[in-house]
């Protein structure tokens, strides 16, 4: 076969999921002993373009060429034949196994005949190629007992055990410590001096200067662009990726700010989050954000009482918060609306004021048995007030958009004494109408004087509505920042850049 | 910052320590279960000399042989994040059926009833299989239906009536009382399934897969294993296995009926379990399942022994299960804790 100028190239992807478009005519190509950079924010579809490269997805539209011929791939198995490995971002092994047949899952060793699988023989392969990547461990460890950084490189072994010409690393680093990474950077080199061609997906710039030499990046499921990396300087890569204007309008009123009612110091949760320290005052409304997985999540739910902290403390209302549980979070005065209101917020089944009422059952009962009117009066007064729109509060929560179902877990909120609410994603697939009434209606709140936590990967609702800004990155807080100076730069530089976590010395005080 | 250095690696260095006892613990369970095991007929034997005999132990095997055979089929389905309650119906029917063949042919060699009952086996796992894996109905559910309607199936085809002893020729009442080097043939039978199992859950390529699919059924569609072919096996399989059980049952006890082993599938993921299958799914060795098996039948026979009231033996055979159960999840917890220990921030 006469050497193609591209591995890889693709044309005009697009793949449509039921009511998003995951990719939308999206272009790459991929040079022979070329380590290539992909970037993009959360949700720019870099995730769905690697599954459509190696067979998890068949694309729409657009044709897949391999060394210049046609391809398309209907099924992993056909991806693999090709030479394509790929290393996914959550890690994709089997826990209870060992490192051999992980590395072998899918193409074991057997023997002809008796199709017996041949252990040694695989045993021996296993270490060699551990042993080729600088691992310590033996190949017959069992996988979840290995770190992060451990599986990772087992997975790199999963695709050179396959002889993959194409390999693909979807953010390998991001759990990764430094000298962890350094030694992917490392790997990564010698797979590529040994004629790999090698697609590589991260947030840190630092990885892309270390090792890229080309970048192409993605935006809203869009093909923005390519760059040699030596071209493109870091802050018009950064356009790159955020590219939008902020067109909302976000009817953000100035509240008065008034006294502190939260404070946390310290906090951390082994493996989760360390070290995250911020203030939180009555009217003001505070952004948690940064990438998918920095931890703002956990945080929130430590605040709320679902999981437990380890190590710091939680300051509420000038004494220190110790919560076991949601049921008593709520009851000192923190709301909690979580990121998925389908399985978390709402019971679908139900009508809107069943679901309303849910959590404050107990002030609309007398010994154990429900006041129905008292309950309805109560939630149709909460439902007005939060605007939401259905025939009635029999409606099934089922029936209505998302905006509504959004509405009503606010309603929710209401019907308790709560001081402090925490926001975990409260946009996320709303329409655009309805994401400007859930500001306002965070606004109105702030306004009234509760304390709020908005957690969103957002920017522009994060630069519209908050006083200020906690940024987090691999479970610490990176920055705080205040209104005067937040850009959308800012905070993506706090979340993405690899600035040593234990300098600390750029957090602005709290 | 020195300082919390210095304390977060101590922190690691007694969590090490502990994640490793936990690690023990998971790697010699079998050995556990084995010294529990002994301990327990070291303690009857006390109480009772005659629970140590050769005839005592033969007696044992043979009444745990079924369970043992079962056992094996159902830790594949869990071990696939399933389970099958099918399989007291199942067993039944295949019983039955076969009961009336050799009832109506009197001559028949034994190995054809095997068949039969085999084949009655195997058509229920395919059935039950297409459920779970092609039509997509959580096991569960798929299992709960099919148990009712195996079992409506073995009332119809007997007509409501028993097959008794004096309807079956000798040869099939021979298939479970029969020995060979003077060990009944069901020990046999169930060595031969399980030296076959161990070689095709660690020997061979689909074996490995079952538990692929069950650790992680994503990574296992990414890796572009074909999960549903694999789950309708798994329930083929124990199909089979219970069609197989379900001959050998009546063959020993002389006497097919219409609710025979009715709830015994609840025996049998008893065994599982204390065997150390995770209802979780990926985890499972036959060496636990057997030893669960064994212990199950050990406390069948020793209880009375010892002069265990029988209501008291239930309450006994639970909580034993339970505190098995409970040593897992501790283990687990602990295994679990040490691996996010390991991971920086």
């Amino acid at each position: 076969m006469a050497e193609a100028e591209y591995v890889l190239e693709l044309k005009g992807i697009t793949k449509i999921f039921p009511g998003v478009k995951a990719l939308d005519d999206v272009y790459f190509k991929l040079k022979p002993g070329e380590i290539h950079a992909l970037m993009g924010e959360n949700g720019a579809g870099k995730s769905t373009f690697i599954k459509v490269i190696t067979g998890v997805h068949a694309p729409e539209e657009g044709e897949m060429f391999l060394n210049g011929q046609k391809v398309a791939f209907t099924h992993p198995t056909d991806a693999q034949k090709a030479g394509i490995a790929a290393i996914y971002q959550h890690v994709t092994n089997y826990p209870d196994l060992s490192v051999t047949e992980n590395i072998f899952m899918g193409h074991e060793k057997i023997q002809k005949g008796t199709r017996k699988i041949r252990w040694s023989d695989m045993h021996e392969e296993a270490g060699r190629l551990l042993k080729e990547l600088g691992a310590s461990f033996s190949p017959k460890t069992q996988m979840g007992a290995l770190s992060v950084a451990e599986q990772q490189i087992v997975e790199i072994a999963k695709a050179l055990s396959v002889n993959a010409k194409i390999i693909i690393m979807d953010e390998p680093t991001a759990a990764l410590t430094k000298n962890e990474s350094e030694d992917l950077y490392r790997i990564t080199e010698r797979l590529r001096d040994n004629g790999a061609s090698i697609i590589f997906i991260s947030h840190r710039f630092e990885d892309m200067y270390r090792l890229a030499s080309k970048v192409t990046v993605f935006r809203d499921s869009k093909y923005i662009g390519t760059w040699d990396v030596d071209e493109i300087s870091n802050a018009d890569l950064i356009v790159a990726m955020v590219g939008r204007e902020i067109s909302q309008l976000f009817p953000k009123q100035e509240a008065k700010i008034g006294e502190e009612i939260l404070r946390l110091e310290g906090l951390g949760r082994t493996g989760y989050f360390a070290d995250v320290s911020f203030s939180l005052r009555r009217g003001e409304i505070l952004g948690l954000t940064g990438l998918v997985g920095a931890g703002r999540t956990e945080v929130c739910e430590t605040l709320f009482g679902v999981a437990k902290h380890d190590k710091g403390k939680i300051i509420f209302k000038g004494e220190e918060l110790r919560v076991k549980s949601p049921k008593e979070a709520m009851k000192k005065g923190i709301g909690y609306l979580p990121e998925d209101r389908q399985k978390q917020g709402l019971v679908l089944q139900w009508g809107i004021g069943r679901n309303i009422t849910l959590p404050a059952l107990k002030r609309y009962s007398k010994n154990g048995f429900l006041n129905n009117r008292k309950e309805l009066d109560s939630a149709k007064a909460l439902a007005e007030k939060v605007g939401v729109k259905a025939k009635s509060v029999f409606t099934l929560a089922s029936a209505l958009s998302g905006g509504n179902q959004q509405k009503v877990v606010f309603a929710k909120l209401l019907t308790g004494e709560l001081d402090v609410l925490i926001l975990d994603e409260p946009t996320k697939g709303v329409d655009v109408g309805a994401k400007s009434a859930i500001y306002e209606m965070i606004s109105d709140l702030a306004g009234a004087g509760y304390g709020v936590i908005m957690v969103s990967s957002e920017m522009p609702e994060i630069i519209g509505m908050c006083d200020r800004v906690a940024v987090m990155r691999e479970g610490r807080i990176t920055a705080i920042l205040n209104r005067e100076g937040l850009t959308q730069e800012a905070i993506l530089k706090a979340s993405m850049d690899d600035s040593s976590p234990q300098s600390g010395g750029k957090v602005a005080k709290a | 910052m020195n300082h919390t250095g210095t304390d977060a690696a101590a922190l690691q260095r007694t969590q090490g320590k502990k994640a490793s006892l936990s690690s023990y613990i998971a790697k010699f369970r079998e050995l556990g279960l084995l010294a529990f095991i002994v301990i327990l007929a070291v303690g009857v034997q006390l109480r009772n000399p005659s629970f140590l005999t050769w005839e005592n132990l033969n007696d044992i095997a043979t009444n745990t042989a079924i369970l043992a055979i079962l056992s094996v089929g159902m830790m594949l389905v869990i071990i696939t994040r399933g389970i099958d309650l099918s399989i007291g119906a199942t067993l039944a029917l295949s019983g039955m059926t076969a009961a009336l063949t050799v009832s109506h042919n009197p001559g028949l060699h034994p190995l054809a009833a095997i068949l039969v009952g085999v084949g009655i086996g195997l058509l229920c796992g395919i059935v039950v299989g297409f459920l779970v894996s092609w039509v997509n109905i959580l096991p569960i559910i798929a299992t709960l239906g099919m148990m009712n309607v195996f079992r409506g199936l073995t009332f119809e085809t007997s007509g409501g009536k028993w097959v008794s002893a004096h309807q079956m020729p000798e040869s099939f009442k021979g298939i479970a009382t029969g020995a060979f080097l003077g060990i009944n043939n069901l020990i046999w039978i169930a060595a031969v399934i399980y030296i076959v199992a161990y070689y095709f859950v660690s020997h061979t390529r689909t074996g490995r897969r079952v538990y692929a699919i069950g650790s992680n059924p994503e990574s296992a569609k990414i890796s572009g294993i074909r999960s549903g072919r694999i789950l309708w096996l798994v329930y083929t399989i124990m199909g089979g296995l219970s069609g197989l059980a379900g001959v050998l049952w009546v063959s020993k006890f002389a006497s097919a009926q219409g609710d025979t082993a009715a709830g015994y599938e609840m025996n049998v993921i008893a065994a599982c379990v204390l065997g150390g299958v995770s209802i979780a799914g990926g985890v499972g060795k036959i060496s636990g399942v057997l030893l669960g098996a064994i212990l199950l039948g050990i406390l069948n026979n020793a209880l009375p022994m010892i002069n265990v009231s029988p209501f008291w033996q239930n309450f006994i055979q639970g909580a034993i299960i339970l505190v098995a159960v409970l040593v897992n999840a501790m283990v687990k917890r602990g295994i679990d804790r040490n691996n996010l220990m390991r991971r920086k921030i």
